[in-house]
């Protein structure tokens, strides 16, 4: 069998959001068909590795390379990134009033095709196409004729973010604490459609706090990130190990000052 | 978000202005300066009765005593230099027969203007089921669909042949809403007015389409001073558009047109705008200055005025669409986006006095500041002593694209009645960087991304327009502001 594509690279990665350098060298590869999971306190880089990967403005990478199927996408603008099939599912969406969900969707999904040179899809396509994919999530119908995110509860507000990467059909999948806020039946529901999502040609980085949700979405490989560096990798099992132990055990020390 | 240096930001907000062309034609102009025989001319010119005359010389008489005195109104927020009514032209018309048959008889050239602006007489005429009026600097050029409205007794045409064909209604109405000394710019729009539009519709009747007006400043050095009057009768409906360009010009451009409505018993007048004068460049160079009153009177009973208007062309705006509640039950509203980028300077909003019993009013104003843009939202709600359960509820809302533009909202209230009630909500808000982020990480670019956002914020608005202009205008307000963001 041959290996794998492998979809992300991360090589000594380190990036400064403000003036503070929050990854400080991170060394991470994704093939096709694998999850990983990347857990951390609060505060250890996580979110910031997530908007890296998208190109978040107020994010800068400062040394070291990110490759997407070998292309650098340091350079690159979001929705280049998007359109070459990076899709990232927000811990906070954001609410946009007066544009409704349904035409959303449709924009974004036709700007996706339009880059890879397909025809856009009319809205009749579109709505057979959406419906299918609403069912993956349990989605209501009614969600779509309201304003993106507005008035939705977390757990429909995090539905949302799923039906949208199964829409897209992203290559990378970026989960950045899809559980948070959310109760066991939406959580299983949303842990479902990303299931429903896993293939051979697609990567996920599933960022969480906790190891619950990776009850439900089973990670290839766990990886600790703490202060900007992963300080440990290892298979499923590790998460169940941090649920018993903590992160206290795996922490490094804190920086010495001569590092200046 | 200080990505103010962000090179797509750049190329957009320095789009050029898509009507800034002008059109050669030959047209009798008459030379600058304003005086008695100016207004004698024009009116000489349109052939008018002698108390229409009589009407714009009192009209002059006045304006040049509120000159004298110096009472241009300089309340509004709005910062120009002191403009030289003696350098500027009063009249400017295309040379060729004003009495025109048919669309073949309008000079190819202007027709071709026509397309250009995106309006096709003829095939607006054929497939849309509009009908405009098109007015080219002072006159009015062509009416599409008259006989079909006459059918239905309803009269559209340019005003200066409805002074000659309606002189009655004319005299009737014109002043009564607006009167001549209503104010400064109204003042000198009565004295020298030269064209603009007059619908009417009689008792009972549902005007069967559109109707829409196209005005076009082509001349340089030109005021423009249209006067639109618009007659609903008892139980008549009728809905009008107008829309408005000019060319790119380095000089400021006065247009200060007035517009006149009246609503008898259980009438509905529906007046939509899509103002697109030229706004001048980047730095702040040329563009229109756009004073322009605007107020309709609903003065029978259950009787309704709606203003929906979209800004965003102009250098300077200063306009306040108003509604005079004087039947009892009557309702007034007013929606309003108005954009500002740039360094373009709007003062925009209502004014709703309430006079009958049980009358009501909506304001929603939309405001739009990007670049150096400043804007003030300034709105009256006065309740009359009679206006028994009067109700208004205004809600002003203002979105701010970067950091060196501003928003304001002056809302004054007068509440003469205790059982009135009267109810002013407004946000400001700025675009963030996590909408557009969510939006670019979706695959979406950073223009249709706030296009996006704009239209969602402007949504409320735009849904009160007629279909052939929501399009129209939606694209606007994305081509006047995308990318806009620092």
């Amino acid at each position: 069998m041959p290996e794998p594509k492998t979809i992300l690279e991360l090589r000594d990665v380190h990036a400064r959001a403000g003036d503070a350098e929050i990854l400080k060298g991170i060394d991470l590869t994704l093939r096709g068909g694998e999850v990983h999971a990347i857990m951390g306190p609060n505060g250890s880089g996580k979110s910031t590795l997530a908007n890296v990967l998208a190109g978040r403005p107020t994010v800068e990478v400062t040394k070291g390379q990110v490759l997407f199927e070998g292309n650098d996408l340091t350079a690159l603008a979001p929705e280049e990134r998007a359109r070459a099939g990076i899709f990232l599912a927000f811990q906070y969406p954001v609410e946009i009033p007066g544009v409704a969900n349904m035409y959303f969707l449709k924009a974004a999904l036709n700007a996706l095709r339009s880059a890879r040179g397909e025809d856009e899809l009319d809205a009749i396509d579109f709505l057979s196409l959406a419906r299918e994919k609403m069912n993956l999530v349990e989605m209501d119908e009614k969600l779509m004729s309201r304003s993106v995110n507005e008035g939705f509860s977390g757990g429909e507000k995090k539905r949302n973010e799923i039906l949208q990467m199964a829409i897209l059909e992203p290559r990378l999948a970026i989960l950045d604490e899809t559980d948070s806020g959310l109760d066991i039946d939406a959580l299983r529901i949303v842990a479902s459609g990303v299931n429903a999502l896993r293939g051979p040609d697609r990567a996920m980085l599933v960022i969480t706090h906790y190891q619950r949700l990776l009850d439900y979405i089973v990670p290839d490989y766990v990886h600790v990130l703490s202060e900007g560096r992963i300080v440990h990798s290892g298979g499923k099992e590790l998460a169940l190990e941090l649920e018993k132990k903590g992160y206290g055990w795996l922490e490094v020390e804190p920086e010495p000052a001569a590092a200046q | 978000m200080a990505e103010s240096t962000d090179p797509i930001l750049e190329q957009l907000t320095q789009r050029e202005y898509q009507y800034g062309f002008v059109t050669d034609i030959e047209t009798d102009t008459i030379p600058p300066g304003l005086n008695e025989d100016v207004v004698r001319l024009i009116s000489a010119k349109k052939e008018e009765p002698e108390w229409l005359l009589e009407w714009r010389l009192k009209a002059l008489q006045r304006f040049f005593e509120m000159l004298e005195a110096e009472t241009e109104p300089t309340w509004a927020a709005v910062d120009y230099p002191k403009i030289d009514y003696q350098d500027i032209i009063y009249y400017s018309a295309p040379k060729q027969q004003l009495q025109l048959e048919s669309l073949d008889q309008v000079d190819p050239e202007l027709i071709r203007t026509y397309e250009k602006l995106g309006i096709s007489l003829t095939e607006q005429k054929r497939l849309s089921g509009v009908a405009v009026d098109a007015v080219f600097d002072s006159v009015s050029v062509a009416t599409t669909f008259k006989g079909e409205l006459e059918k239905k007794g309803v009269l559209f045409c340019s005003f200066s042949e409805a002074v000659k064909e309606y002189p009655e209604l004319i005299q009737k109405y014109l002043g009564s809403v607006v009167p001549y000394s209503d104010n400064f710019f109204a003042c000198l729009n009565s004295a020298v007015f030269s064209d603009g539009s007059f619908a009417y519709v009689p008792k009972g009747v549902r005007c069967p389409m559109e109707l829409s007006t196209y005005f076009r400043i082509n001349s340089a050095g030109t005021g423009q001073f249209e006067r639109t009057l618009i007659v609903a009768e008892e139980g008549a409906y009728v809905s009008y558009l107008e829309g408005c360009t000019a060319p790119q010009r380095d000089e400021n451009q006065l247009h200060a047109a007035v517009v006149e409505l009246v609503a008898l018993d259980d009438a509905e007048i529906k007046y939509s705008t899509v103002q697109n004068w030229y706004p001048g460049d980047e730095n702040g160079v040329g563009g229109i200055y756009n004073f322009v009153t605007k107020r309709g009177a609903c003065r029978g009973k259950r009787s309704k005025i709606s203003w929906t208007q979209v800004e965003t062309g102009s250098a300077i705006t200063w306009k306040y669409p108003s509604c005079i509640l004087q039947g009892d039950d009557s309702v007034g509203e007013f929606y309003s986006v108005a954009m500002t980028n740039h360094r373009q300077q709007a003062d925009t909003g209502t004014k709703m006095i309430h006079i009958g019993k049980n009358t009501t009013s909506t304001i929603v104003s939309k405001g739009i500041s990007a670049g150096r843009g400043q804007q003030s939202y300034r709105g009256l709600v006065r309740m009359g002593p009679k206006a028994e359960n009067a109700r208004n509820h205004s809600q002003c809302d203002s979105l701010l694209l970067g950091d060196q533009c501003g928003a304001h909202t002056f809302p004054y209230l007068e509440v003469k009645n205790p059982s009135a009630t009267v109810e002013h909500e407004a946000t400001t808000s700025k675009i963030g960087e996590d909408q557009l982020f969510y939006c670019r990480q979706r695959g979406l670019s950073e223009e249709d991304a706030v296009s996006m956002i704009v239209n969602g914020f402007c949504k409320e608005v735009l849904r009160e327009l007629p279909m052939e202009f929501a399009v129209e205008a939606q694209n606007l307000l994305g081509l006047s502001l995308e990318g806009a963001v620092g």
